[in-house]
């Protein structure tokens, strides 16, 4: 285990690698500013499913040194994000205000990605072990801001899309399952039948 | 002695060296490629360019811009055109299974003299012509694409339409076979366009047959599709199998899947937005990445030529 984190991390940069070496040969295709904005999306979404998929999985196999990848996880997918949001406010944009504020205000595709997006600044911020302990309890109140940056992330994918649902579709899915492994079901079912024998149903008389 | 004297050649089917050396860069790229497809790239398809026979005595036109045309290689690696996969390099990548031989197109509806009429009769009975337009897509995109082909008016003539005939209709080939983006309901197969006979009959709508001097690739709607110049792409319907006149304004396949983003119209209008983006400027295909996108013009440029066709129309209704 001593070199998994640096494997991770490595691991975590071969896209941009790739990304890099394509654009260095060329190779992005007739459109590369559409193919870098699509590849860091995808990659996003993609780190902030790995991310969410670290707490199932360590409750599901009990491996605890799971836990030990989220925040380079994390941080990672905000690392894409900024690479997504800077491709669009430099290459698409250039930085032209008016535009960037007419988008984020008129196209909701893009308010929902600029909303993830800015959710994910404080949550970069705070992950550091000084914030964890500076925030107590409150961090992971904080963090739970993940759950609502999946959604939005999701969203931004699934209202851009013309017509071909699928992909969009995938990612939905494969977030649903991992926000629905975290409901504690059998609290909740527990919780619904002390609440029913609390309080019996009371049968208005007829009369 | 007789010695035959070969053909001559034409300018078109001469590939500018600058087009040749790039589609050698290309090859070379999209070797190294492969794998990535792995990654979320999905450039890594068969890259041979299809078609490349050459059409004989195509006439140069007036119409024709003196912009420089978009390369071979992005005009045919750069697609839209769902029947032969969503992402723009499948089309490429499926072009293979297309077969636009033999290819006959029924043409019908309020007309005297309907029938048929197949590709090489086409080929041989139109004068064709290379027409190169600007090419704007609804997606804020566009192209310089030199087009072969011969006005639609000359073709709809041969079928004499009535008093009735208001509109023309056209409708793609439907067979999942040749087309495997069909085997997935993700557009209303068969995909259908339609123009006003107004706008059919315009001296700038055309219906091609090649590009760069040769048979249309597969990808870019072989092996005869429509083009209108001054709409957005997606009303240049592609591999055409029927052409009807009709009465009533036809179906159009994105304008009943969405009409608030694909009017029937779909003139080039930089003063409507797409719901979802803008449409005031475009970025032009082959500029390269830094830069800057480009405005759009009313009617892609062409407002000389066809804005009388609206006049007295709110476009901003009829967009």
């Amino acid at each position: 285990m001593r070199y998994g984190k640096p494997l991770g991390f490595l691991l975590c940069l071969v896209p941009l690698g790739f990304l890099i070496s394509r654009g260095a040969s060329g190779a992005l295709g007739p459109n590369p500013v559409e193919v870098i904005t699509h590849f860091t999306g995808d990659w996003t979404l993609r780190l902030l499913l790995v991310t969410l998929a670290v707490t199932p999985l360590r409750r599901l196999t009990g491996q605890a040194w799971l836990v030990r990848f989220r925040r380079m996880l994390g941080l990672f997918a905000f690392f894409y994000a900024v690479l997504h949001f800077t491709t669009y406010l430099w290459l698409d944009r250039f930085f032209d205000l008016g535009t960037i504020a007419e988008d984020v205000l008129k196209r909701p595709y893009i308010t929902v990605g600029f909303a993830a997006f800015v959710l994910m600044v404080p949550l970069a911020i705070t992950s550091t072990q000084d914030w964890i302990r500076r925030l107590g309890r409150r961090w992971k109140r904080l963090h739970r801001a993940i759950y609502a940056i999946g959604v939005l992330g999701v969203l931004h994918y699934l209202w851009l899309v013309k017509a071909d649902l699928l992909e969009p579709a995938i990612y939905a899915i494969i977030l649903a399952v991992l926000l629905g492994l975290r409901v504690p079901w059998a609290d909740l079912a527990a919780r619904i039948r002390s609440v029913r024998r609390r309080s019996p149903r009371v049968v208005p008389e007829r009369r | 002695m007789l010695i035959k004297k070969p053909a001559d050649i034409l300018p078109s089917e001469i590939t500018p060296p600058q087009v040749w050396q790039r589609r050698r860069e290309f090859l070379k790229a999209s070797a190294s490629g492969i794998g990535l497809a792995a990654l979320g790239f999905s450039g890594a398809g068969p890259t041979r360019v299809l078609a490349g026979e050459a059409i004989p005595n195509v006439r140069p036109s007036p119409f024709s811009t003196d912009e420089p045309p978009t390369s071979l290689e992005d005009i045919t690696s750069y697609n839209n055109f769902y029947e032969l996969g969503t992402d723009k390099t499948d089309p490429q990548t499926n072009a293979r299974f297309l077969k636009p031989r033999p290819w006959t197109v029924t043409v019908d509806g309020e007309c005297a003299a309907p029938g048929e009429i197949g590709i090489e009769d086409i080929l041989a009975s139109f004068t064709q012509e290379e027409r190169i337009y600007r090419l704007r897509c609804v997606e804020a995109w566009a192209m310089v694409v030199p087009w072969v082909g011969f006005p639609l008016a000359d073709l709809i003539k041969r079928f004499e339409p009535t008093s009735k005939a208001k509109y023309v209709a056209f409708e793609t080939l439907y067979d999942p076979e040749q087309m495997p983006g069909q085997k997935r309901r993700v557009l209303d197969w068969p995909y259908r366009e339609g123009l006003r006979m107004d706008e059919a009959m315009h001296p700038l709508t055309i219906l091609s047959t090649g590009l760069y001097g040769e048979l249309l690739p597969n990808q870019n709607g072989a092996p005869l599709r429509l083009v209108v110049p001054w709409k957005y792409g997606f009303k240049s319907i592609k591999s055409i199998v029927r052409i009807s006149f009709t009465e009533k304004e036809p179906p159009a396949t994105w304008n009943r899947m969405q009409a608030n983003e694909y009017g029937f119209y779909a003139n080039v209008n930089p003063a409507v937005d797409h719901p979802r983006w803008s449409q005031r400027t475009h970025r032009v295909i082959g500029d390269g990445w830094l830069a800057k996108k480009r405005e759009t013009l009313p009617f892609n440029g062409y407002a000389d030529q066809v804005a009388d066709l609206y006049a007295g129309m709110d476009l901003k209704r009829f967009y």
